[in-house]
């Protein structure tokens, strides 16, 4: 049952980045990848994640994603016109390159032999992880913030409009 | 749990696609897009073993990677907000000033 379902958001969440990557218009692209946001938030509610997948959700598809689309409506952006296009060998190169990589990652993940460890029911939840973050993951947690201060600084001012 | 080898291909596979949108796709929001496709293709990488060995560090690394993917998606988008304003274009083949 949860193989089958398993399969089903798989295909869902491959296809939503396919579109993603193939279709013309970015506001299109933009809605199918908040889908694939959500298929991988499902994802991890099936890998007993419920705090990310929570996170997700508000952070990544409720959050970001609503950035881009701000910004792609404040450009007026319909579709990438295209004047010089994308050469047969750069695609040809590209499409290598992919092969090879998903070649090696098969290759490697053939070789996992470690079985699945049990887990508490407490695994994954807002609980656990944040008990874990604030005395473990202490001080990263308070550079993040620093981080995402210089981040928030730097967008006003580079996007800001210049008053000379 | 589905076997971790499954959630891995999948992982690798999304990642593959998002390389693919930031190497073919000339617009610069698309080639945004498929970053976020990149690091979300890494942060189920991270939650499947953290799931196959029991560890919460996984999922803890996972917050720092949508923290930071935050960050970089709004400095990102106001850098193409800043190009779009002297361009006129977010074409990533016509933003070429610093080209010799």
């Amino acid at each position: 049952m949860s193989f089958a379902l398993f399969m089903l958001v798989a295909a869902a969440a491959i296809l939503t980045a396919l579109v993603v990557l193939l279709h013309r218009n970015p506001v299109i692209g933009a809605f199918f990848l908040v889908s694939n946001l959500v298929c991988l938030a499902i994802l991890y509610l099936l890998l007993d994640a419920q705090f990310l997948s929570a996170i997700q959700v508000i952070v990544y598809a409720g959050a970001i994603m609503v950035l881009i689309l701000f910004v792609i409506m404040l450009l007026n952006l319909r579709h990438e016109t295209a004047t010089v296009k994308v050469g047969g060998l750069q695609k040809a190169a590209a499409g290598l390159v992919a092969l090879g990589f998903l070649a090696l990652v098969a290759r490697a993940v053939g070789t996992i032999t470690t079985p699945v460890q049990t887990v508490p029911a407490s695994f994954g939840t807002a609980e656990s992880v944040g008990r874990v973050l604030f005395r473990d993951f202490f001080y990263p947690f308070e550079i993040i913030s620093l981080v995402i201060l210089v981040a928030m600084a730097g967008a006003i001012v580079l996007a800001k409009k210049r008053l000379d | 749990m589905v076997p971790v080898q499954a959630y891995l291909l999948l992982s690798a596979l999304i990642f593959v696609i998002g390389v693919l949108t930031v190497l073919l796709r000339r617009g610069a929001i698309t080639i945004l897009m498929g970053i976020e496709l990149m690091l979300n293709a890494s942060n189920l990488a991270f939650v499947a073993f953290a799931r196959q060995l029991g560890g919460s560090e996984g999922q803890i690394f996972v917050l720092f990677v949508i923290a930071v993917a935050a960050a970089e998606a709004a400095v990102g988008l106001a850098i193409i907000i800043a190009l779009f304003r002297l361009r006129d274009t977010t074409d990533v083949d016509d933003l070429n000033l610093m080209k010799w």
